[in-house]
């Protein structure tokens, strides 16, 4: 019967990962990357991107990028209907070129960090980011 | 009982409770003072033993927000409330800080809220709010959880954070707050659940990808991250009763108010989180 | 004019000359993002905040531009070097050519 299959679900605990909500790609990461570097290839150093494993919501997810010596920093959400997110353009007034903001992800997808650099090149990094319905309260 | 237990599994609760706190061991300052996230619980609760602020349930990054002044997205509706606090509304030509000289005299009210006022009736801080407007400022009432009224009451109890919980349930609140208990554990709307079924007996589990609280609520109004801004007591009430598919009481309801000081009373102990970040 | 929009910031009062400090700027703002649909199936049209620029007597510490994933009530931290005792201009520009601003001056400690 199916209640005894949903019991073995919601106690093995596989209730948080059914109700993760499919990963979504509307464009590969790597097409992403290469959209904001010309073609040019991107460093796998040079960048750091901090999100949380698990969004406890997706209306409002905490994100901070860290990439000493660049220029602008680009952030784009694999999986949302529109890619952007925002770039961040650092100028001579600014102490580190860091930042940290919150965004929107339409569901579990990657969030990429692209950072372009003072000579020209550029290095990126990206996160997967799950994201969940949530339960009675929301 | 079967019936009960296909709903229970519909909803993806555990069937025996194994209680995980996710923040247990982290401690809550804001602007770098601590605050006191756990207690024993009161002696009028019998089935719970220590009573957790909804914070302690939240993931680290989410309680990360609730930690500065300028972190805490729910300050930009203060300083609003603030400019509403000292803007004239009215035929009386008055605004709030005409006759209180700042929202500081409002300290130490929250934390005892409600409270049986000198003619035996309940009250609570939205009534409070929309009596003087509408007779000593001769302004129109403010909708109970509307924006204005969310910001000047997330302004007053921001004043009482840090004290402690302290609700009265006994002489005259006694028969209200009974009121309130019985509703509290009423089974209510097409999935039959009571408040208990979630925010006693299954604390600390998951419900579906959400992680549940006691249901305490002396952090609100709360900024929630799922609609960004804040969010009222009696707002929430509505809300859950929505999500159990009852057809809820209204704000501003007798049923709501002895709800709202039975609730207040479960949390008797912990400390006024207001305005707090959640979920 | 976008309805309830205010900004807050935090800004140190006093710096030393050449000190580096973190500042924090929120902005409440609906951000619409041109996703939703009202209850008439119709698409609501977007309506944020695109761009929000931060700088240091006339010196641009931070440009950003905003896209609809950025959330509901928009928040920036970044960190700013102070060479002298100045003013910090914050500027918010708004999809319906609003402009939001705030300034902070700050003294030499």
């Amino acid at each position: 019967m199916e209640v005894t299959r949903r019991d073995t679900m919601a106690i093995g605990g596989a209730a948080v990962i059914s109700t993760l909500i499919p990963s979504i790609s509307v464009a590969s990461t790597n097409e992403l990357i290469m959209g904001i570097t010309g073609g040019a290839d991107a460093a796998a150093s040079g960048i750091d991107l901090t999100a949380p494993e698990i969004a406890e919501n997706g209306n409002t997810v905490p994100i901070s990028v860290d990439a000493p010596g660049a220029v602008a920093v680009t952030i784009l959400a694999a999986g949302n209907p529109l890619p952007g997110v925002a770039t961040f353009n650092f100028g001579d007034g600014a102490g580190s070129q860091s930042a940290t903001t919150r965004i929107r992800l339409a569901g579990t997808q990657d969030v990429i960090a692209v950072a372009k650099m003072a000579d020209g090149s550029f290095a990126a990094v990206s996160k997967t980011v799950k994201v969940t319905i949530g339960g009675c309260g929301g | 009982m079967k019936l009960i237990k296909i709903i229970l599994a519909m909803a993806g609760l555990v069937a025996t409770p194994i209680v995980t706190i996710a923040g247990e061991d982290s401690q809550l300052t804001i602007n770098e003072e601590p605050f006191v996230t756990s207690v024993a619980a009161p002696a009028h609760l019998e089935n719970v033993d220590t009573i957790y602020s909804g914070w302690t349930f939240r993931t680290d990054e989410t309680q990360a927000l609730q930690m500065d002044d300028f972190d805490n997205p729910a300050f930009v509706f203060i300083d609003q409330a603030i400019d509403t606090f000292n803007t004239v509304d009215g035929s009386a030509g008055k605004a709030c800080v005409s006759c209180h000289e700042s929202p500081e005299v409002f300290k130490g009210l929250r934390a005892s809220m409600p409270r049986v006022n000198g003619s035996g009736e309940l009250e609570t801080i939205p009534e409070l709010v929309n009596n003087c407007r509408t007779e000593r400022m001769g302004a129109e009432k403010w909708k109970w959880s509307g924006g204005k009224m969310a910001g000047v009451v997330g302004l007053i109890g921001l004043q009482s954070r840090g004290m402690t919980v302290d609700v009265a349930i006994n002489g005259p609140a006694s028969s209200m707050w009974e009121k309130g208990k019985e509703l509290y554990y009423q089974r209510v709307g097409q999935l039959d659940m009571s408040c208990s079924n979630c925010h006693e007996d299954n604390y600390g589990n998951m419900i579906r990808a959400d992680h549940l609280s006691q249901g305490q609520i002396n952090g609100f109004p709360t900024y929630r991250l799922k609609n960004a801004k804040l969010n009222t007591i009696h707002g929430r009430f509505k809300g859950c009763m929505k999500n159990i598919r009852a057809t809820p009481f209204k704000e501003g309801s007798d049923e709501f108010k002895a709800l709202e000081l039975y609730v207040a009373s479960r949390s008797n102990g912990l400390m006024i989180e207001t305005p707090s970040v959640r979920n | 004019m976008a309805k309830g929009v205010k900004p807050r910031v935090k800004v140190p009062k006093t710096a030393s000359a050449g000190e580096m400090v973190t500042l924090k700027t929120l902005i409440s703002h609906k951000m619409e993002s041109g996703q939703r649909k009202d209850s008439d199936g119709n698409k609501i049209p977007r309506s944020i905040i695109n761009r929000f620029v931060c700088a240091f007597n006339g010196k641009t510490v931070v440009d950003v531009e905003m896209l609809p994933a950025i959330s509901t009530n928009p928040y920036f931290q970044f960190d700013a070097v102070i060479p002298e005792a100045g003013e910090f201009h914050f500027t918010w520009y708004d999809d319906d050519g609003s402009v939001y601003e705030t300034k902070k001056k700050v003294e030499m400690a």
